[in-house]
């Protein structure tokens, strides 16, 4: 499988703004002054060698959106944020408007972040193409509706012109979509969310975001654990510090890059992305909270290591 | 686990050893629970000897920092081990709680009443 993510963000976008670009290209500029950077291959080279990613780049700005390649020929998406808006143009770049194609959407749950994406999902405007959109949320075919239609939004969702489905998944059964195995599972969110455990020919794939996990509570953790058991990739909710979520923002409904480590651990899951970025932290932040969790693993590691990072719009990580 | 404890004069130093995970923070949160209602000062927590803490650990500091300020003590975390040290760091309760580089310090800042006794030990 290859994982690739257009949307990263918790909450709501957090696009880059004009002064942190132009602190960006200071920065850049003073580290490269002496280095004879007189063509473009030079300073690309340059910021490769000698600029952090938070220096040379940005984590991004767009709300939940994954996409998973299972190999088949049909999409598979996690979330509707506003990344679905780049990856829809990525889709319809490589196919043009006039082969249709089928999109299916595992939703874990109604959230504005996880679905503001989808009225500027351009193949839902496209006669031929099927959109299917699978959740364990009952409630997922109101709030689409509802954010298709006025005052929100000036075209009606009868007004769309792919075939659009709504598929009821329940929890803990698995079903065969866009040739993979998914399985979703209960979290502990605010109206409740589901995590997807996404398998094919021997890999694995959990997506799992806005859930909160209680400290209190082993037999749930075991459960997570269990629900990640031996995963080679799963895509964490790490919105917030641990101690962060465990006291002011507790019931908040997110979880922690501790945390997250604790559970791969437990589920000897082999690399963790850290997903849903708190949008008030910039490109420096996460770095430094990636870097962080990278030595937490180390410090705590007892059996094979996890592999760690942070989730950034454009990452593409093969399974 | 083990932790043994120092009684100086209305305020307490509670030594845990070893490691406190998933497994025995429901112990630990319960064991500080009950040295919190003796203690009416300060109750200072020497880490020189705990090797490790997970997150429900720390959870476990947490709820009895919040008994202990609705008691009027002040709890510290003191002389902690550089690895426990990084998992405070990393997690950021080393922002929550007040940490101190020794029992000593600690004592001089929470409950200075205690630090002829603790000198004499």
């Amino acid at each position: 499988m290859k994982v690739t993510f257009w949307g990263t963000r918790g909450s709501l976008p957090a696009p880059l703004s004009a002064a942190a670009v132009r602190a960006k290209i200071v920065n850049a500029l003073v580290k490269g002054a002496g280095h004879g950077l007189d063509s473009a291959d030079k300073a690309a080279a340059f910021c490769d060698a000698q600029l952090s990613f938070a220096e040379a780049g940005t984590y991004g700005g767009n709300s939940s959106c994954v996409q998973v390649d299972t190999g088949g020929g049909e999409y598979l998406l996690c979330d509707l944020g506003s990344g679905v808006r780049e990856f829809s143009l990525s889709a319809l770049a490589r196919h043009g408007p006039s082969r249709p194609q089928t999109y299916n959407v595992l939703v874990s749950h109604v959230h504005w972040d996880h679905i503001m994406g989808f009225p500027f999902f351009v193949p839902a405007f496209i006669p031929g193409n099927r959109i299917r959109l699978h959740s364990c949320h009952p409630q997922l075919e109101r709030a689409i509706r509802n954010q298709n239609s006025a005052p929100c939004f000036p075209v009606e969702f009868s007004q769309l012109a792919a075939s659009i489905e709504f598929v009821p998944l329940e929890p803990g059964r698995p079903y065969e979509i866009a040739g993979a195995r998914v399985t979703g599972k209960l979290q502990l969110h605010g109206n409740d969310s589901y995590g997807y455990r996404i398998e094919k020919d021997g890999k694995s794939v959990v997506y799992t975001t806005d859930s909160e996990h209680k400290l209190d509570q082993p037999a749930e953790m075991a459960a997570f654990a269990e629900f990640f058991r031996q995963a080679d990739l799963v895509i964490f909710d790490s919105m917030y510090s641990l101690a962060d979520a465990a006291s002011v923002k507790e019931d908040w409904g997110h979880s922690s890059n501790v945390v997250g480590v604790e559970l791969c651990q437990m589920a000897q899951a082999r690399h963790l992305v850290l997903f849903h970025h708190e949008p008030i932290h910039d490109d420096a932040r996460i770095q430094g909270i990636h870097r962080e969790t990278m030595r937490l693993e180390q410090i705590t590691r007892s059996g094979a290591p996890l592999q760690i990072s942070a989730a950034y719009d454009g990452l593409i990580v093969d399974v | 686990m083990e932790a043994k404890q120092t009684r100086l004069s209305g305020s307490l130093i509670l030594r845990p050893a070893g490691r406190v995970d998933m497994g025995n923070a429901e112990a630990f949160k319960e064991l500080l629970l009950r040295v919190l209602a003796e203690a009416k000062t300060a109750l200072v927590l020497d880490l020189a000897e705990l090797e490790y803490i997970s997150s429900a650990g720390l959870r476990a500091i947490m709820i009895a920092s919040r008994a202990a300020k609705s008691g009027g003590v002040a709890l510290g975390v003191a002389a902690m081990q550089p690895v426990v040290a990084e998992i405070f760091a990393i997690s950021r309760f080393d922002l929550v709680f007040p940490c101190f580089a020794s029992c000593r310090e600690a004592l001089a800042r929470l409950a200075p009443d205690a630090l002829a006794g603790f000198d004499a030990l």
